[in-house]
């Protein structure tokens, strides 16, 4: 890892943060309500900054996000619920089977060439839906209803930490070779195939790891709110992400974290209004598309101007 | 998800004789029209602009929606509708072509993909909006009845003799216009080489326009008939048909008309026997196992022919 002025500022910052709302949170000065918001904002800055990877870095659409938040979440959940196993292992194996389900779908669709970047939308779209309707229909599970009871071992520190783990790694690999070659993809398919890329190896790189991190979020998702039931990661879920992803800008790793932090508050004060939050998420949609397809802040990433260091060209 | 209850068709019952299998084929031919009329409109977009149109399954929930309120409120008939739901959407189709993927002919192509979805939840999420999310039940407009055929207690009812009728009609409207008119020809042409094409003097625009206008008329007619023969409508019926419809495109090869007509069947047929025989909670889940296995054995679908990529 580079360590320069702007990461060890980052960081430093997010510590502080952290120490804030702690503090906030231990004397009960944040109400329980904030405090759920907080814990879902920072589940979905896992989930966005991960769902970019795919959408902003490799290229491609990617629309079942919240399928593989459902894998891990009930893989871990039933862990922790049926077979009363520690939480650990329950989140390192919960993540694990996301990052191998994504390694199952991804496969038979990446293999397929340039047709299959197309198809990956409307299967991942349909692995949503596949997911929904396996855990519907699994009594060990609790079926429609949902799992029920599960311990509550996502806390503060767990959660920030594994937060602030997700985004640093997932900057770290895209500053890695392994994901200067998923860029490379997307600026350009068959130049990256021309220079020796195996495109099905890093386009599966890139999906597997977001789906693990998926995995995580839906961990941490269950952990803390003791219910998880298969309709809480419906299509709409995903679509959520998506637009947290594309608002923020495709290929920004910062830009997904505004744009996590600012649409989570949004919405819940948008609670009410179910239909029209999803016009305007739609609305939001078509319009950066329109004028600015590489959304908010583009591929850039969020610097305070004075503690750039001079670029060695 | 809420329209799931809307494709439970009469066939639920369990058994292996041929009464009951003869049925299942009629009941997924019927399905199976309706998934061919919309997979053509996926194909043609497709073939024309390269583009999967995820708001076409929005564009037949429209239909079907203009189809209830032309019987209900103006008092229309079954043919009057139908026309009054194609041409409504036919416009529908070049508006969504004009406002939301014109802009865009020269972007990405995951911009283009992120325009579509958002384009479909719009139409989705207002129709919710405007006219509740409560299913409407949709008149009745054919008189029930129904043929006994082959002296096998197997029966074809009235609705489904009518929803093959038309899609028979329009396949065949359709195959006409794409073979035997200047139009036609014309799209055949942008399809082929879109450069090419604008060099010999096509007006490309327009043609990409009558491309979403004919597509999007064959979906507003198979939402009437969906309302028809299943007798209720609802703002989100249109997600998993859309799906399965562009699942079906993909196993006739994308792009290719008689395949995405075949597909359309193909399916139908598939998930009358899933329902019938199997799990009908599964019924869904089969049109992904397709698509996951087209893409493993024959990514360019069964008419496909596969094409070097060229720079």
């Amino acid at each position: 890892m580079k360590i320069n002025k702007q990461l060890v500022f980052n960081l430093s910052l997010a510590f502080l943060l952290f120490f804030v709302i702690h503090f906030l949170m231990s004397n009960r000065i944040i109400s329980a309500y904030y405090q759920l918001n907080i814990y879902l904002l920072f589940i979905n800055i896992i989930m966005a900054t991960s769902l970019n990877l795919v959408n902003g870095f490799l290229g491609q659409l990617h629309l079942g996000h919240a399928g593989f938040m459902a894998v891990g979440a009930y893989v871990s959940a039933a862990m922790t619920t049926k077979m009363d196993l520690p939480f650990l292992p329950a989140v390192i194996t919960g993540s694990i089977a996301a990052g191998i389900v994504g390694l199952l779908i991804g496969y038979p669709i990446f293999r397929s060439g340039r047709l299959g970047g197309d198809y990956l939308a409307i299967a991942t779209l349909g692995f949503g839906e596949i997911v929904r309707i396996i855990f519907v229909n699994t009594q060990y599970v609790g079926g429609a209803s949902g799992l029920s009871g599960i311990p509550r071992y996502t806390n503060w520190p767990i959660l920030f930490f594994l937060t602030v783990a997700t985004v640093l790694l997932i900057r770290n690999f895209i500053n890695s070779s392994h994901g200067r070659a998923v860029l490379s993809i997307r600026e350009d398919e068959i130049a990256a195939e021309t220079m020796g890329i195996n495109l099905t190896k890093y386009k599966l790189m890139a999906f597997s790891i977001a789906a693990f991190f998926a995995g995580l979020a839906g961990t941490l998702y269950a952990h803390y709110f003791f219910i998880i039931s298969p309709n809480t990661f419906n299509f709409l879920k995903s679509v959520d992400y998506l637009v947290m992803a594309v608002l923020g800008g495709l290929g920004s790793i910062t830009g997904s974290i505004i744009a996590a932090s600012g649409l989570t508050i949004i919405s819940a004060l948008l609670q009410d209004f179910g239909a029209l939050r999803m016009v305007a998420y739609s609305m939001i949609l078509v319009i950066i598309m329109i004028f600015r397809p590489s959304g908010l802040m583009g591929t850039k990433e969020f610097k305070l101007s004075f503690l750039e260091e001079k670029e060695r060209r | 998800m809420k329209n799931a209850l809307l494709f439970y068709g009469v066939y639920n019952r369990k058994g292996v004789s041929m009464d009951i299998f003869i049925q299942q084929v009629i009941n997924g031919l019927s399905l199976g029209s309706i998934y061919a009329l919309i997979a053509l409109g996926y194909t043609m977009v497709y073939g024309i602009i390269k583009l999967i149109n995820f708001a076409h399954g929005e564009i037949y929930m429209i239909g079907a929606y203009i189809g209830f309120f032309a019987i209900t409120s103006m008092g229309l008939g079954f043919i009057p509708a139908l026309i009054i739901a194609m041409i409504g959407c036919a416009i529908l189709g070049m508006a969504i072509e004009k406002i939301a993927y014109k802009p865009l002919r020269k972007s990405t192509r995951i911009a283009v993909l992120i325009t579509a979805i958002g384009v479909s939840l719009f139409l989705q999420y207002t129709t919710v909006f405007f006219l509740r999310p409560e299913p409407r039940i949709f008149p009745k407009i054919l008189t029930d009845g129904r043929f006994n055929i082959f002296g096998l207690k197997a029966y074809i009812t009235y609705q489904q003799l009518t929803i093959f009728i038309v899609t028979i009609l329009l396949v065949v409207l359709l195959q006409y216009i794409v073979h035997f008119t200047k139009t036609g020809k014309a799209m055949r042409a942008v399809a082929f080489d879109k450069d090419a094409a604008t060099l010999m003097g096509i007006n490309t625009n327009n043609i990409i326009s009558i491309t979403f206008a004919i597509g999007s008329a064959l979906a507003g007619a198979a939402g009437v008939m969906v309302g028809v023969y299943y007798s209720a409508i609802n703002p989100l019926m249109g997600i998993m048909p859309g799906l399965k419809a562009f699942v079906a495109a993909v196993l006739g090869g994308i792009g290719i008309i008689p395949g995405a007509f075949t597909g359309g069947m193909i399916m139908g047929v598939i998930e009358a026997m899933v329902s019938g025989y199997g799990n009908s909670l599964y019924r869904d889940a089969v049109a992904f196992l397709i698509l996951i296995i087209i893409l493993i054995f024959k990514p360019t679908g069964l008419f496909g022919k596969s094409e070097r990529e060229k720079v």
